[in-house]
């Protein structure tokens, strides 16, 4: 068949557009491209490109000794430093054979839980922000996080850099005061949360956007090395917290809540659900806080005998491990990190392929990831 | 909690699945011969007795005569884990066999590895540098970097 003087086919047929997306672009959560090939709408292919954050974190904590190198992991995922410093200190107590005291536990579950609070209200209010509610959701996150962030500075002196955990146990005992102005807030969150989780998940938008977007079967995900609420989404019961606890996640009772199909709902879902749960941790945690000291006395410059250590937790973004090789001096031979958010990013090209432009971007969004972490 | 597998029994089954790829037994890490780190892993992940179907951690030490791979595996459902190692002794282009076709979540790792230490992975579908940009000199996480 002929129109005018040209084949249909020849119209018809339409070429492939490779589209750049970032690094700066505002839905790239800090500096992520992603090269993308476009038939029309529909994502054929895409390339992610990174290490625009690239600090050479490892590399820097070869220079350092092992109490300096807690500053550095601060700036990993900048949204969890408090779980950043965790898996640090961990690894390196475990290296050094310094226990910490048990209040010094209580206290690292409760501020780990905050932070997961902040960490996924972020996640989520930039989620929403990507799919066009401009701003307003964003800025309520925004506000509960600033709560959050006061609790810290309350405890620590920071807001975002904390190096509140120390290598055998936390740099300071709480104020008097934050147990009240914790509990203020606690109990302000449970309906903040409960209303948030009735305006995005009965939004019609979100409902029809992301339920059956991007599905992630468990075996996919358990084959990618995907962790953390990316990996429940999909219906895979693994939380360290549960599976391995550590500090003192086994006094702590808890729901570890699953996804069903592993969308991009299921992955918005779980992180509201999350937070509930980690509200109720936190609560848990400051209610049983034993008395006693909160820090071990230990040298500045630990020298942990030769050897080396794996230790993991369950950070927000999924498990955040340390692997730390001594040579018998202050300074690390190797800090290597297992970074949640640069693993889980294996995903993001089987998570996009064959669906729309503007799916891609809440595809991105739903796997949470953090570029600082990822960089490194 | 999660418990790590007993290394000598696993050395022997890995021996029993593949001969002769065992190098050594140190605590309770199992050292295997670099030419045989795909076929082990391919193995081990689909062997119903261990169902080590995660990739959970891939790094790498450079101990300045020898690179040092460390392959954490890990069962979800059994709750266990094992830990596998790799000494290779090349410096200039040292080269292991890629596992990416048993564990999709080793690729970012790889490169990564590739990248900062130039460990070369023989079969990656896609091997090139992921944090620095190419024609970056050097790969700096080696001891040798200034």
């Amino acid at each position: 068949m002929t129109f005018g003087n040209r084949e249909t086919e020849t119209i018809n047929r339409i070429e492939p557009v490779l589209l750049n997306l970032g690094p700066q672009h505002p839905s790239t959560h800090g500096v992520f491209r992603i090269r993308a090939l476009l038939d029309g709408e529909n994502v054929v292919d895409i390339e992610p490109i990174f290490g625009y954050l690239h600090r050479g974190s490892s590399k820097l904590a070869e220079e350092r000794s092992y109490t300096q190198v807690i500053t550095l992991t601060d700036r990993l995922d900048y949204l969890s430093g408090m779980s950043n410093n965790l898996a640090y200190v961990r690894a390196a107590e475990a290296l050094a054979g310094v226990e910490s005291p048990e209040r010094a536990a209580y206290l690292r579950v409760a501020m780990v839980e905050l932070m997961r609070i902040a960490s996924h209200l972020m996640g989520l209010g930039f989620l929403i922000n990507d799919l066009g509610a401009w701003v307003t959701p964003l800025m309520h996150m925004f506000r509960e996080r600033e709560k959050v962030l006061d609790l810290f500075e309350m405890v620590c002196g920071a807001r975002i850099t904390f190096s509140y955990m120390r290598i055998g146990g936390v740099s300071h005992d709480v104020p008097d005061d934050f147990a009240p102005a914790l509990f203020a807030f606690l109990d302000d969150f449970q309906g903040r949360i409960d209303e948030y989780e009735r305006l995005f998940m009965e939004n019609e938008i979100i409902v029809t956007r992301m339920k059956g977007v991007a599905p992630l079967s468990a075996e996919r995900a358990i084959n990618c090395s995907v962790t953390g609420p990316n990996l429940r989404a999909s219906g895979v019961n693994w939380d360290l917290r549960r599976a391995d606890p550590y500090e003192a996640y086994d006094q702590m009772e808890f729901d570890v809540p699953l996804g069903t199909a592993g969308d991009n709902w299921d992955r918005l879902w779980i992180r509201i659900q999350e937070m509930k749960e980690s509200a109720r941790i936190v609560r848990q945690a400051v209610e049983q806080l034993p008395a006693g000291e909160v820090r071990t006395p230990a040298p500045f410059f630990i020298k942990p005998p030769s050897g080396e250590v794996y230790r993991s937790v369950e950070a927000p973004k999924g498990e955040l491990g340390f692997y730390l090789v001594s040579d018998g001096t202050i300074a690390p031979w190797r800090c290597g990190i297992r970074s949640p958010s640069f693993i889980n990013l294996t995903v993001l090209r089987e998570l996009c392929i064959g669906w729309k432009l503007a799916d891609l971007i809440v595809n991105f969004g739903t796997l949470d990831i953090n570029v600082g972490e990822v960089d490194r | 909690m999660t418990t790590a597998l007993n290394a000598t029994y696993l050395a022997s089954r890995i021996g029993g699945l593949i001969p002769d790829s065992v190098e050594q037994v140190e605590g309770s890490q199992v050292f295997i011969k670099p030419e045989w780190i795909a076929e082990v892993c391919l193995s081990l992940r689909d062997d119903g007795e261990f169902d080590l179907k995660m990739l959970r951690g891939l790094d790498v030490v450079d101990h300045v005569d020898r690179f040092e791979l460390r392959y954490g595996l890990l069962s979800i459902e059994k709750n266990h884990e094992a830990v596998l190692k790799v000494r290779v002794w090349e410096r200039s282009e040292p080269t292991v066999p890629s596992v990416v076709h048993v564990w999709e979540g080793a690729n970012l790792q790889e490169r990564e590895i590739y990248d900062l230490m130039g460990v070369v992975f023989d079969g990656h579908p896609n091997l090139k540098r992921v944090l620095l940009w190419e024609g970056f000199p050097g790969h700096p996480l080696r001891k040798d970097f200034p």
